[in-house]
């Protein structure tokens, strides 16, 4: 039996290997290749070496949206753990009716992102006309559009995370503490949060990689404007793909530098977190 | 061993077999790339049967997505089954597919041409004929400017839109009809001035004409105002002062704040326009069926007529709407020259077979410059007809397209977010001035390297 597998294994994991290396392997390294040419579609290109990375960095364009993305990725990193973390703490406790509370905040995760856009686009330009102003009227109302959306959009499920990692932590522990005479503070943070970090370190992932990837609600609510100064790193690499005329290969190299931002970012994350997570 | 080969050859045979699909055998076919997506049905439902009824001839049609055309344009060329016929945009679009577009001097489409100077040259030969023409102006509503030149309050002594030949004379009556809004029915004069995003092409493009018209005119040795424009590696702007004068015009006379002209798309103008909330709004014949087609609509079609786009320049009234195209048709040079002969044969067939021009006429809508048209067979909407009268106008002349010399749409775009930022107070007009000025040099720079 043993030997048979070795003899079929190569057999049989070809199909998947031919999936991977059609829709992935071979996709990615023709990307990194195609941001080194001038392009117009894959058959014509023409090498330019790093005339392409030149000109992402030398023109300002990307840094500024980088530099946005960063500043939204930190604001909505943040509150959405906090929410997500506060609602989860408070739909853990012995009251009726939290399961239907957990379905309503889980339920706008449903809709999808160019929908929630316009959504939102039509409330907050409906708030701010009493203002005489709309979203566009100023980067601020943008940025704040976004975070809020965003926090709209994803505290349910990070919510949901939260509450599997609360209700998971045994009642001994909890029991143990309140023996020990530990008040509600005490078992937050020396109960609570270290047992669920395994939750932290998934949500944390989830909402870092989702704020730096976020393109759809970006697109719907503001376009970028006024300007480009609330363009984000996806839409920014989108319209200089699409948008221009000879521009390929610019926005293929500010792809290949936004995944390398994106992994890099994500498994330092993901190394600190992990560090922090203890056994019950 | 033997067994896994033969496994592994059947896999092999059945993913080529899955792959192999598509090739067929060739036909008597005429491929078209289409442009416009508005009317793909009309030319996949109506015409493809009725021309190949006729003719015995295939016609294929293919649609390119809305803001696409370019990329499925190179795509489709390089495929074995290239397209024989294919649209081009301009002398910008055209100097990139110079090596596809065939002379078309001894073809039977281009000789039902009317104005041959309207055809596109490469190397001196006719290389893309345009087929559909458009006009733009300041449509208004006369219903409501009668309205205004009985009013008793009104102060200036304007009594009929033939005295308004001059931006001096609109703005005072603009202004006054504003004064007057309630007496007229209306929330302001001029529709919205939409500037959501993708919302601010009639400002970015079609207002900026009138300044880079004017200035291009100016220059010595060229054929054409275009041919000056696309030479041109910088400008100064120089009419940017009367741009501004009826850009803020527009803003101070508008339907809604000009704070709040960010949130407003063309949609949203056209249907002001369309419920008797405003008495102009700039915009061309395509229009209309915007207009007409707004439930609710208020305005009769006898009504919505246009003036042209009035700014202060030297001999304005003389001026007339802005009428050019952006639509040109080419025939592949490397297809067969059966292939060739047919694209001839269905173009001419479309543009001056006696089906083919109902088809034009009734379904596609276009004004189109081709000599097999009489006065009776163009267009029946009423934008359309007052772009012919005012083409035909005495002592006027049309404004070409003079924004076809422009270098991208980026450059386009950066002036419309600034013309946006400059609406809500937060960009002065010499900054829009100057970005303009850079963004021109720059852009040029880059399409030109």
């Amino acid at each position: 039996m043993q030997k048979a597998l070795k003899k079929y294994f190569a057999l049989f994991a070809l199909p998947g290997l031919i999936c991977f290396a059609i829709a992935f392997f071979i996709p990615m390294i023709m990307g990194i290749v195609l941001s080194f040419c001038e392009f117009t579609d894959v058959t014509n290109a023409t090498w330019v070496g790093l005339e392409n990375y030149k000109y992402v960095f030398l023109n300002g364009e990307f840094t500024t949206a980088l530099w946005f993305t960063v500043k939204f990725t930190v604001v909505s990193v943040i509150s959405i753990n906090l929410i997500a973390f506060i609602l989860a703490l408070l739909l853990t406790k012995e009251v009726p009716g939290t399961n239907v509370y957990r379905t309503i905040f889980f339920m706008p995760n449903l809709i999808g992102g160019i929908v929630l856009g316009w959504i939102w686009q039509l409330i907050l330009n409906g708030f701010l006309l009493q203002y005489e102003a709309t979203l566009v009227s100023d980067p601020r109302y943008g940025f704040w559009g976004l975070v809020i959306l965003m926090n709209w959009q994803n505290v349910g499920y990070m919510m949901i995370i939260y509450i599997a990692g609360i209700i998971n932590i045994p009642k001994e522990l909890n029991e143990a503490a309140q023996i020990d005479g530990a008040n509600r503070k005490d078992t937050l943070f020396n109960i609570t949060i270290p047992s669920i970090m395994p939750s932290i370190t998934i949500c944390s992932f989830l909402t870092l990689t989702n704020g730096f990837k976020l393109f759809d609600q970006n697109l719907a609510l503001t376009n970028g404007g006024p300007g480009k100064t609330t363009e984000m790193l996806a839409l920014n690499i989108f319209n200089t793909f699409y948008g221009r005329v000879g521009f390929e290969g610019v926005g293929q190299a500010k792809a290949v530098v936004f995944t390398i931002i994106v992994a890099v970012i994500a498994l330092t994350q993901l190394h600190f977190t992990k560090r922090k997570e203890v056994e019950a | 061993m033997k067994k896994s080969l033969v496994l592994l050859t059947t896999l092999l045979a059945l993913s080529t077999s899955l792959f192999a699909q598509g090739a067929e055998e060739q036909k008597d076919e005429v491929y078209f790339l289409n442009f416009k997506p508005e009317v793909a049905e009309v030319y996949s439902e109506k015409i493809a049967p009725a021309f190949e009824e006729e003719t015995g001839i295939k016609l294929k049609v293919v649609t390119a997505a809305s803001g696409t055309y370019a990329q499925t344009l190179k795509s489709e060329m390089a495929k074995s089954n290239p397209p024989s016929i294919f649209q081009t945009n301009g002398p910008v679009g055209l100097a990139a597919d110079k090596d596809n577009a065939m002379d078309l001097s001894s073809t039977e489409f281009y000789s039902i041409l009317g104005d041959k100077s309207m055809a596109l040259q490469i190397d001196g030969y006719p290389a893309a004929v345009p087929y559909a023409v458009e006009g733009y102006g300041i449509i208004y509503n006369e219903e409501i400017m009668e309205k205004y030149f009985n009013l008793l309050s009104k102060k200036t002594s304007v009594k009929s839109m033939e005295e308004i030949n001059n931006f001096a004379t609109l703005k005072a009556v603009v202004e006054d009809m504003q004064a007057n809004k309630a007496n007229l029915g209306i929330k302001g004069v001029f529709a919205s001035t939409s500037m959501s995003p993708g919302n601010d092409w009639r400002w970015q493009t079609h207002l900026v004409n009138m300044p880079l018209w004017a200035e291009f005119k100016e220059m010595d040795g060229y054929n054409s105002v275009l041919e000056a424009g696309l030479a041109a590696s910088t400008t100064p702007f120089k009419y940017g002062d009367n741009f501004k004068a009826l850009f803020d015009l527009y803003l101070n006379n508008s339907t809604v704040a000009k704070t709040l002209i960010g949130g407003k798309s063309v949609d949203d103008s056209m249907a002001e326009f369309a419920l008797g909330q405003c008495a102009m709004v700039q915009n061309g014949n395509w229009g209309a069926g915007q207009i007409l087609g707004v439930p609710g609509n208020k305005v009769s079609p006898e009504s919505i007529k246009f003036i042209p786009l009035y700014m202060g320049l030297d001999g304005e009234e003389s001026q007339g709407l802005c009428v050019g195209t952006e639509n040109y048709l080419c025939i592949n040079n490397s297809v067969s020259d059966t292939d060739k002969a047919n694209a001839d044969k269905f173009l001419t067939w479309l543009f001056s077979s006696a089906t083919g021009k109902k088809f034009v006429q009734e379904d596609l809508g276009f004004i189109t410059p081709f000599n097999t048209f009489s006065e009776s067979e163009m267009p029946s909407d009423p934008l359309a007809k007052d772009v012919i009268k005012w083409m035909n106008k005495d002592g006027v002349s049309s404004v070409s397209w003079a924004f076809n010399a422009m270098p991208s749409q980026e450059f386009k775009n950066n002036f419309g977010a600034d013309l946006l930022q400059y609406a809500q107070g937060s960009m002065s007009w010499n900054t829009v001035v100057n970005n303009y000025v850079n963004n021109w040099a720059s852009e040029y720079k880059l399409a030109n390297k």
